[in-house]
Parts: C-alpha cells; sequence; structure tokens
C-alpha cells in the first residue's frame, strides 16, 4: 500500500520527505505538494503517514495483491505516547481498532552518563557500560580464561 | 563542486540498531572523542526497524535464571547447522540483556507478566514488546550522545590510510539533498550498514515490489562498503529465506511461539512431525532442538514442490480471547502494516480462517538466523587465539569495525543483539583510537579527489545522453539505476538459487552467474542518473552487485549443501561434514582485483 497524498490537507511542510527512510517522498516545486516519486520502492512503513501534521497522507494497498476499499488510519501522538489504528474491511461494515503506548517516558527524556576518563583501566576490560562483573560470565571466574580449543563444534543436541 | 569535510575520531556508517549502540557506547568511554553518525536516511527511523518491532527476539533472562550464555550459543550453533562464531554469540549474549534494560529504561515499552513481574516471553528467546517506536527511542540516545549526526549521507566508499593501504582512514560520499561531495576523515570506522534486500528478485512484483520481508533501503551497504577494502568476510554463502504469511510478509513468529499456532499441508497434515526424509538428508541435525530454521523451511518447501500447497497457519484455530486477538494485530500492526491490510482489503478474518504461509526469496544479512558479514576479531577474554588479532570486532582492516549486518560469524543477533553488538564496537573503538592517538586520519588526496569524480559520473552520463533520445526512460547510452537492480535480481534469482529454481544452483548455473553480473559491471561506466534521488539508488545498485559477487562466489566455492531450505547445490546435495564444517573466508584484492578463499577451523568454546 504505496502512499498517497491528499491536496488538500498537504501544506508542504516537507516532513515526510524529512523522515522517509526509503527516500521517495518528495515535493514536486511546480504544486507545492508531496507526492510519493517511486511507490515500488515504498516499504508502507507509515513513518510520513504517522509524522504529517496535516494527517494528508495515506496509503492504498498495493494494487498487486490488494483488493480495493478497504482503509487503515492512525493517530501517533507524542505526548500521551500512544497510537490508534482505526481499519476498515473492503466489505465497509467490518471495523477493528486498537491502540498501543508506544513510550513509557517523555520525548527527550534520556540522559547519557558520564563515562570515565581515557585512562581509566575500566577501559581495558569487556564490560561495557553499567555492567557489573557478573556479566562476564561463568566462563571467566576471578578473571578472564582463555576456554579449551577444540576442533570442530560438537553436533547439536 | 561543493565539498564538506568531516574529522572525528570515530565514525559510524549507518545508524540503525547497531550504529546506534555504537555511538551511546563510544560516547561513555570516549568522552571527549569526536563521534560522527553518517546516516543515509533519517536517523529517528532508519535501518530495518524504522516502521518498529512487536518483540525484542534475543533476550537470554540469564538473572531470572530463565537461560544461560551457553544455552543461547548452542542454540545459535544448532540452528546454523554448527558454523557459528561461538565466541561472537557468547559475546552477543551476555551483553544483550543489559542492553535490553537500558531500553526499557529510556522508555521502551516491554510486556511484563503481571504475576512474576518478568518480560512475557513471546518464546524461549523472544519478549514481547510495544515496539512501534523502538527506533526513534534508540535514536535519541544517539543523537544525544554523538558528537553530530549526518543524516542524508550516502556513504559510497570506505578511505585507506594514505601510507599503509590496510589501514582505514575515514569514508567518502555524496550529500542525497544538496549534493555535496562528503569527505570523512576518521580514525576509526565503525560499518554498521544494512545487509541486502532485493539482490534476488523479490516474490512481489509491479507496484509492490518494495513489499520485501526486510526494509528496501537495506541496499547490502555492510558488504559493499567493507569488501573493496580488502576485508575478509565469512558466510556469505548462506541466505535468508524467512517464512512469512503470504504476500503481506507479515511475520510469524508470535503466532507460532506466543499464540500457539501451527501449519498443515492442504491435506490438514502437520508436515513437521515427518522427520524420516530428512535424517536420510541430514543425518543427526534434523534431530536438533529446535529444528533449524531452514529445515523448517526444507520441510515446508518439500510439500509444496509435491503438490501438497497451500501451506495454512491455523490462526482461527488459537484466536479464542480479545487477549489474543489483540496480540495477533499488534504484531501486524508494530511492524508489517501491509500485512493488517492486506487482510482487511480481502475481507479475511483470522479468528474463523486460516491464512497462508510460504517461503520468501532469499536475504543477505548477519543479524537474523543467518550470519553473513566481515571476520571479525573476537572477545579477548574468550575468543580462540585464531579468532583474535585485534579489538573485538575489528575486522581484518586495521581501525574498521563491524557490528550488526556487518559483522559475519554470530547469528540471531537481530535488533538488541544487534544494539550490544554496536555497544561492544564502540568501546573497540575507543580502545583501538586510544591505543593509538597520534596517528592522523590521512586518506590520499588523490584518491578523493578520483572518487569525488567517479561519484557523480551517472549525473553526467545522464546528461550527456538525454539529448539522444526524444523522452521516456529507453537510451542506448545510459542505464537507469532500476533497470540495473533488475538485471542483477534476474541473475542471482535464475542462477544463485532464487525462489524462481526453487532455491536450487549449482556451478554450472553459477559460473553463468558470474559471467552476467561480470557485464553487469562493466556497465556501471553506463549508469544514468538524472537526479540526487536516482544517484542515491544507483550507489546503492553498486553495493548490492558486491553483495551478489561474493555470495556466488562463495555458493560456489562450498562444494555441499549445509542448509538445505535456504538453497540448494544439486550437484552436491548432501551436507559434508568431513570436508566442510568449516568458515569459507574470502578476500576480494583491492589491487589485483581478484578473489581468495580460505577455509578456517571452527573452534567450540568447549560447551
Amino acid at each position: 500500500m504505496p502512499t498517497y497524498v491528499n491536496p488538500k490537507l498537504c501544506k508542504n511542510n516537507g516532513k515526510c520527505m524529512e523522515v522517509c527512510p526509503s527516500d521517495i517522498m518528495f515535493i514536486n516545486k511546480v504544486t507545492n505538494f508531496s507526492y510519493n516519486l517511486e511507490p515500488d520502492m515504498c516499504w508502507e512503513c507509515f513513518s510520513c503517514v504517522k509524522v504529517c501534521p496535516e494527517h494528508a497522507i495515506s496509503m492504498r494497498p498495493y494494487a498487486d495483491i490488494s483488493p480495493l476499499l478497504s482503509e487503515i488510519s492512525v493517530v501517533r501522538d507524542e505526548k500521551t505516547n500512544r497510537i490508534k489504528w482505526e481499519i476498515k474491511y473492503r466489505d465497509q461494515k467490518t471495523t477493528k481498532s486498537f491502540e498501543f503506548v508506544f513510550r513509557t517516558t517523555p520525548w527527550d527524556s534520556i540522559r547519557i552518563p558520564q563515562g570515565p576518563d581515557l585512562s581509566d583501566p575500566s577501559l581495558t576490560s569487556e564490560l561495557l557500560s553499567g555492567e557489573g562483573e557478573e556479566v562476564l560470565g561463568a566462563r571467566a571466574p576471578g578473571g578472564p580464561t582463555h576456554p579449551v580449543e577444540t576442533q570442530g563444534a560438537k553436533r547439536p543436541a | 563542486m561543493n565539498v564538506k569535510n568531516f574529522d572525528s575520531d570515530i565514525l559510524v556508517i549507518g545508524g540503525g540498531m547497531a550504529g546506534c549502540g555504537a555511538a551511546y557506547e563510544a560516547r561513555y568511554w570516549g568522552k571527549n572523542l569526536k563521534i560522527i553518525i553518517a546516516e543515509k536516511g533519517s536517523i529517528d527511523r532508519s535501518g530495518a526497524v524504522a516502521q518498529g518491532l512487536s518483540a525484542i527476539n534475543t533476550y537470554i533472562g540469564s538473572r531470572e535464571g530463565e537461560n544461560t550464555v551457553e544455552d543461547f550459543v548452542k542454540y545459535a550453533r544448532g540452528d546454523m547447522m554448527g558454523l557459528v562464531r561461538e565466541d561472537l554469540d557468547y559475546d552477543v549474549a551476555r551483553h544483550v540483556d543489559p542492553s535490553v534494560r537500558l531500553m526499557e529504561e529510556w522508555g521502551l515499552p516491554i510486556v511484563k507478566d503481571k504475576k512474576t513481574g518478568r518480560y512475557t516471553r513471546e518464546g524461549r528467546w523472544q519478549i514481547l514488546i510495544n515496539g512501534e517506536s523502538y527506533k526513534p527511542i534508540v535514536a535519541e540516545a544517539a543523537k544525544k550522545a554523538a558528537s553530530e549526526v549526518v543524516n542524508r549521507a550516502v556513504i559510497t566508499h570506505l578511505l585507506m590510510d594514505r601510507q599503509d593501504p590496510n589501514r582505514i582512514a575515514g569514508a567518502i560520499g555524496f550529500d542525497g539533498r544538496d549534493g555535496s561531495l562528503l569527505v570523512f576523515r576518521s580514525k576509526a570506522v565503525i560499518v554498521s550498514a544494512g545487509g541486502a534486500t532485493h539482490v534476488f528478485r523479490p516474490k512481489s512484483v509491479g507496484e509492490g515490489w518494495g513489499r520485501t520481508w526486510y526494509s528496501p533501503w537495506s541496499s547490502g551497504s555492510a558488504y559493499g562498503l567493507v569488501i573493496p577494502t580488502g576485508a575478509k568476510m565469512v558466510q556469505m554463502e548462506v541466505r535468508l529465506i524467512p517464512t512469512r504469511f503470504k504476500d503481506g510478509y507479515g511475520p510469524v513468529g508470535t503466532w507460532f511461539l506466543y499464540l500457539k499456532s501451527y501449519a498443515t499441508n492442504r491435506l490438514g497434515q502437520r508436515y513437521e512431525d515427518n522427520r524420516e526424509k530428512l535424517r536420510a538428508l541430514v543425518g543427526d541435525y534434523a534431530d536438533a532442538k529446535p529444528m533449524p530454521t531452514c529445515l523448517r523451511n526444507h520441510l515446508m518447501m518439500e510439500e509444496i514442490r509435491e503438490g501438497r500447497g497451500p501451506i495454512l497457519m491455523h490462526t482461527e484455530k488459537v484466536l479464542d480471547t480479545p487477549d489474543k486477538v489483540e496480540a495477533g494485530w499488534e504484531d501486524f500492526l508494530d511492524m508489517t502494516v501491509s500485512q493488517a491490510m492486506l487482510w482487511a482489503s480481502q475481507n479475511h478474518e483470522p479468528s474463523t480462517h486460516p491464512s497462508e504461509i510460504t517461503p520468501t526469496e532469499p536475504y543477505i544479512m548477519g543479524s537474523h538466523a543467518v550470519n553473513a558479514g566481515a571476520w571479525v576479531s573476537g572477545p579477548e577474554d574468550i575468543a580462540p587465539k585464531a579468532y583474535r588479532w585485534g579489538f573485538n570486532r575489528m575486522t581484518t582492516v586495521t581501525g574498521l569495525f563491524a557490528a550488526g549486518d556487518a559483522a559475519g560469524g554470530a547469528a540471531h543477533k537481530f535488533s538488541s543483539g544487534s544494539f550490544a553488538e554496536g555497544r561492544i564496537a564502540g568501546k573497540s573503538a575507543v580502545r583501538f583510537v586510544r591505543s593509538d592517538p597520534d596517528h592522523p586520519a590521512e586518506p590520499d588526496p588523490a584518491v578523493i579527489e578520483k572518487l569525488g569524480e567517479e561519484i557523480f559520473q551517472p549525473l553526467q552520463n545522464y546528461n550527456l545522453g538525454r539529448p539522444y533520445i526524444t523522452q521516456g526512460t529507453v537510451s542506448p547510452l545510459y542505464l537507469y539505476p532500476s533497470q540495473g537492480l533488475k538485471r542483477l535480481e534476474k541473475v542471482m534469482d535464475d542462477y544463485a538459487g532464487g525462489a524462481t529454481t526453487f532455491y536450487a544452483t549449482n556451478a554450472t548455473m553459477l559460473e553463468r552467474g558470474l559471467q552476467l553480473l561480470t557485464m553487469l559491471k562493466e556497465d556501471f561506466d553506463l549508469l544514468g542518473a538524472e537526479d540526487l534521488h536516482q544517484l542515491t539508488r544507483a550507489w546503492e545498485l553498486v553495493h548490492r552487485v558486491w553483495t551478489a559477487e561474493a555470495v556466488l562466489r562463495h555458493t560456489l566455492a562450498r562444494e555441499e549443501t549445509r542448509w538445505p531450505g535456504y538453497y540448494y547445490r544439486s550437484d552436491f546435495p548432501k551436507i559434508d561434514d568431513a570436508k566442510w564444517k568449516v568458515f569459507l573466508l574470502s578476500r576480494y584484492d583491492p589491487v589485483a582485483k581478484t578473489w581468495s578463499f580460505e577455509k578456517e577451523k571452527v573452534l567450540s568454546l568447549g560447551s
């Protein structure tokens, strides 16, 4: 279901073009509307649909496999961190709606911890930031050890 | 031509799960270092997790006593028919749980069992998440950790040290928006770019061509960047054939593992129960528990080949509570909305009717149930000596590190393991920079000048050829990237074990494939791009062709059928442990422009 853009809603803010992982949402410089330049490289990832503040972008299922007339709509709100999906079947009668939380903390709340100086001896261990010694595993009681080297892995059990 | 120069201590190429992990960890250990992420898309929604995920497929549960890291290594080894770098998988397994807990702290919603307080298991290794924003959450950390994120940076080549041809010095490419030449000089480089879709012709057609299982923007840059440096590669012959819901490519893990659904042939038979023929083909491997992914595929393919398809997933047998119905739909809405749309468009009701599943086209990757990628140095506390020549996850090129799809040998990393592996590579890159702080990042200026022209040549080709046709896409003077891509896909599909030949190939076919691929490479001189978008596609094609060449040559060199259900060497139809229970390493010599191969022992951790 490649994207298509509703000209009554598109305000040419470029957000779809900015986010598209496949580099296929572009602004037509004559009409000032965004459009899908290369529908057959669209993964239907919905990144542009979710990010468009005007809700101008929709999906029409891939014509090659999907009969027409079904609809799906999505509203993703970064203030409530909830996403709502509405699905309408081709029969125009069956509907399904779902709502999910997509983040448990406010946006921009991640803090990057301050690490040690480059001369700190912890730099030379295999431990990553925030990990305790237990992570290195039973294989290394009281310090790193080298395992027995045997030729050929065992058959899977 | 406008040129933008970037100088860094560590350059991360590809801001997906591995790249974000790399930047985060490199910042912690290298607090004053300059760390740059070069991202082809836009980091908030880039990489294979751009759409989201409904599960984290690698969580060991060591602290909870659910599994040990040794259990995981054994599982990965069995699934890969014996060929994993156990040191690397062990390393991923010990760091993955703390990595998952870190992402939960950042705000990733992980489903928890109300009674035990533990993460809810989808399967033995998998946990359920509400992962629609998995990528933007992890990207937030990476953006804060990196000195700079350069979005829309299409990296075309790595740059080598002007004095030492086996030492990295940076990367080069172009800005996909303003067309500047981008020159990155960096003491260390971590390649965390994506695996490869659209190397083999997808089953999807026409408008739906982009509906591959893995993301279509995963253009094999993990390999296309690394191979030309002369770094050794491993397991490039093994391709992933995921089983997915037909046409929409919806994932099946939640259905099989969490909802306990099952698949049958058209006669209602549970074909996976019949292992006799499998034993004849692969011996004891048939009895591995769980059954290796490729062998499960093989059994399904046999059913289809012998006319007992379609294969049906019996969703209707398991959707008996509202919670399960919701879990089933969320699975798709979090990561493959197409499948939900396909069901809606076909008036398909999963609680009353089964749905078809099918094997897909082949994918080349290092993060899923396969382990293609660069041959990398292992962790110094546990890696056998033969697997250890530099800092952890360094390739055979000095200062060049790999993680995620780019790092070969460790299977079953998935999103969380790729992130953890990125962290490992990030710390190692800091150690490398610290070990040799005064060595400047100095690529050869002559190489930069030459590549600066070569990168934009497709734009020139188009401009030169365009006046000779009235309009349209047919020109005798240039080849559109999409035309070259279709040719590549056809060559691979016809000759290298694609879906059309039911994944079978042989030496004659592979050699013909190489001949045709060589001519496609010659036609690179005629690639035509009318704009920067097409120029991006042109270089994606080049990376895919490097990937394809490695696949063809590796497949030709390994004279056995080790992974039936992934591909078949019809001239060597059996598994051959005596000769081939080894890693196959390749090296492309950038000076002689030739490939060489060697066998490397599979060393067990002894578990």
